[in-house]
């Protein structure tokens, strides 16, 4: 399974168009959100005269910054039904998209260390399976098994109480996930415009009709924004807020191992996550820097304290080097959830939000988005996920299931 | 990481401050004649600044006292730190230039003797152009 070998891929993928003048559609943000946004543009709703900017290269900020994890066990019918249908799509996609990324299906688990999250845990479960996602509580012993690597002894700090499994759930290989989408849209006629950064709007009364760049000015009909960590700087070019926050949330590599991680760890309360990537690094999460940051690195003692929950998580990682750590910029809602749909601009959409959880949505976010650009309204799935759940109070509240606290 | 001049106790590590959010956020006036778009906007809605950012700090494991500092969440530079209450420094460019002139006034101030929000310069780091920084200040 960790041995598979990486696919080859081609010297060119996309082209590098220079921008037109013009477009039906211009996506803001070459992410996974951004490409994933303009596929199903193309693909489903026949849109292809349409553009992705990107400020720097393609999938350069947070998409290459994750630490890989797909999930779909979170609590809420809205959540769960967004995250279940991104995860069914992530299942049919490199098919569909003729690119393998490897997906690799070998299973979340998340931690309970204390009884609260025993019982927390043990509901979500419950929540997942009325909700058709697949779920299991396991006891320590089980946990053992499934991750021999484990220390479930129970003379440390927080032991391991049992266990959340997602089977289904899994990783993927990030930057192939970003090639492949971009593939497959400039296949489809899609221009991926990099190095064009966004430095304002043009609006005619209260509807966007244009993009100023750094590249020229870009005459559209529809914008939409995929800026992740940098949605409210843009919000605030065209004229109004977002409930958003920004903060660095940071991740690190070890060196390369021989296969010892068989599946996904990770834990809420002593706060890291751990897999093992297809090369062979542990790829390790922390959680978010607590101030509001855009500087694309996080905290020394963040990772002192990942760091020190994983080794007595995982005893034998003591030895292991770290290879490097980076940092994204997270756009975290006071709900934990994201917010997809309308603007208070017409013309203009927003898909922002994910916080700590865009990679894993974004199949998801980007179809549901590409419907509400396409057609004006919400799609049935993004519908509860709109910018006026924050005045009608019809909030999410995902902190339990966001896996990093934020 | 960042450190943190506590008016109170003195330059200190991030780990012993407990980030507060945006500041000067005020309560609303008259909270009765809020409407839902106006209540959002206070529970929910706050600058996410790309640049100088006054923001609320409380020195949880020292003097447990919240103060406020104007910092750059871009270099996370910090320019000022000024008492609650006190008005938001002007501009950041100035509070960097009188940076290292300033270096003297090492956040031993009291409560009592707040700094003015003139001299806003117990900042724990400088400008790029002063060379007696503090190691690692602007982490």
């Amino acid at each position: 399974m960790m041995a598979d070998q990486l696919p080859e891929h081609p010297d060119f993928l996309w082209r590098n168009p220079e921008p037109k003048s013009s477009y039906d559609a211009v996506i803001v943000g070459g992410g996974g959100h951004g490409l994933a946004t303009a596929y199903f543009l193309a693909k489903n709703h026949g849109m292809t005269n349409i553009a992705v900017l990107e400020k720097g290269w393609l999938a350069g900020g947070n998409m290459a910054r994750n630490t890989t994890i797909i999930r779909s066990n979170y609590l809420w019918d809205e959540s769960a039904a967004i995250y279940e249908h991104a995860l069914k799509l992530w299942e049919v996609l490199p098919e569909q998209l003729e690119y393998d990324f490897l997906f690799s299906q070998r299973g979340v688990m998340n931690l309970a260390h204390t009884l609260g999250d025993v019982r927390e845990s043990m509901r979500r479960v419950g929540a997942n399976k009325l909700n058709g996602v697949d779920a299991e509580w396991l006891d320590p012993q089980q946990v053992k098994e499934l991750c021999p690597i484990l220390n479930i002894n129970d003379n440390i700090r927080y032991p391991v109480m049992g266990a959340t499994y997602q089977p289904r759930a899994g990783i993927a290989k990030h930057d192939h996930v970003a090639w492949a989408f971009a593939r497959k849209c400039d296949e489809l006629g899609v221009d991926i415009i990099q190095n064009c950064e966004v430095t304002g709007f043009i609006k005619d009364g209260n509807r966007v009709t244009g993009v100023k760049t750094n590249r020229g000015t870009i005459n559209t009909e529809k914008v939409g924004l995929c800026a992740a960590g940098h949605s409210s700087v843009l919000a605030e070019m065209a004229g109004f807020r977002l409930p958003i926050q920004s903060h660095p949330l940071q991740a690190l590599v070890s060196e390369l191992h021989e296969p010892v991680h068989p599946t996904v760890v990770m834990s809420n309360h002593v706060h890291v996550y751990v897999s093992q990537a297809h090369k062979g690094e542990l790829v390790m999460g922390a959680g978010v820097d607590s101030y509001n940051g855009y500087g694309q690195r996080g905290s020394f003692h963040v990772i002192e304290h990942q760091m020190a929950a994983a080794v007595e998580l995982f005893p034998i990682f003591a030895r292991a080097h770290v290879l490097r750590t980076w940092g994204g910029i997270v756009d975290t809602t006071l709900d934990a959830s994201p917010i997809v749909g309308t603007t208070p601009v017409d013309n203009m959409f927003v898909n922002c939000g994910w916080g700590t959880g865009g990679f894993k949505g974004t199949p998801a976010a980007g179809l549901t988005f590409a419907h509400t650009i396409a057609t004006g309204t919400p799609h049935e799935l993004n519908k509860p996920f709109a910018l006026e759940r924050f005045e009608t109070g019809a909030l999410i509240d995902e902190h339990g299931a966001a896996a990093v606290a934020h | 990481m960042l450190l943190i001049s506590c008016p109170n106790c003195g330059s200190r590590d991030e780990t012993e401050f407990h980030y507060g959010g945006q500041a000067h956020v005020a309560y609303p006036e008259n909270p009765n004649e809020l409407n839902d778009r106006e209540w959002a906007e206070f529970l929910f809605y706050r600058d996410n600044t790309k640049g100088a950012f006054a923001e609320r700090w409380l020195h949880s494991t020292g003097c447990r006292q919240w103060f406020n500092m104007l910092r750059d969440t871009v270099t996370y530079e910090i320019h000022a730190i000024y008492p609650m209450g006190a008005p938001r420094p002007d501009a950041a460019a100035p509070a960097r230039e009188s940076g290292t002139a300033s270096l003297a006034a090492d956040s031993t101030t009291t409560g009592t003797a707040a700094p003015s929000t003139a001299t806003t310069s117990i900042a724990a780091s400088t400008s790029s152009a002063s060379i007696t920084a503090p190691e690692g200040a602007t982490k």
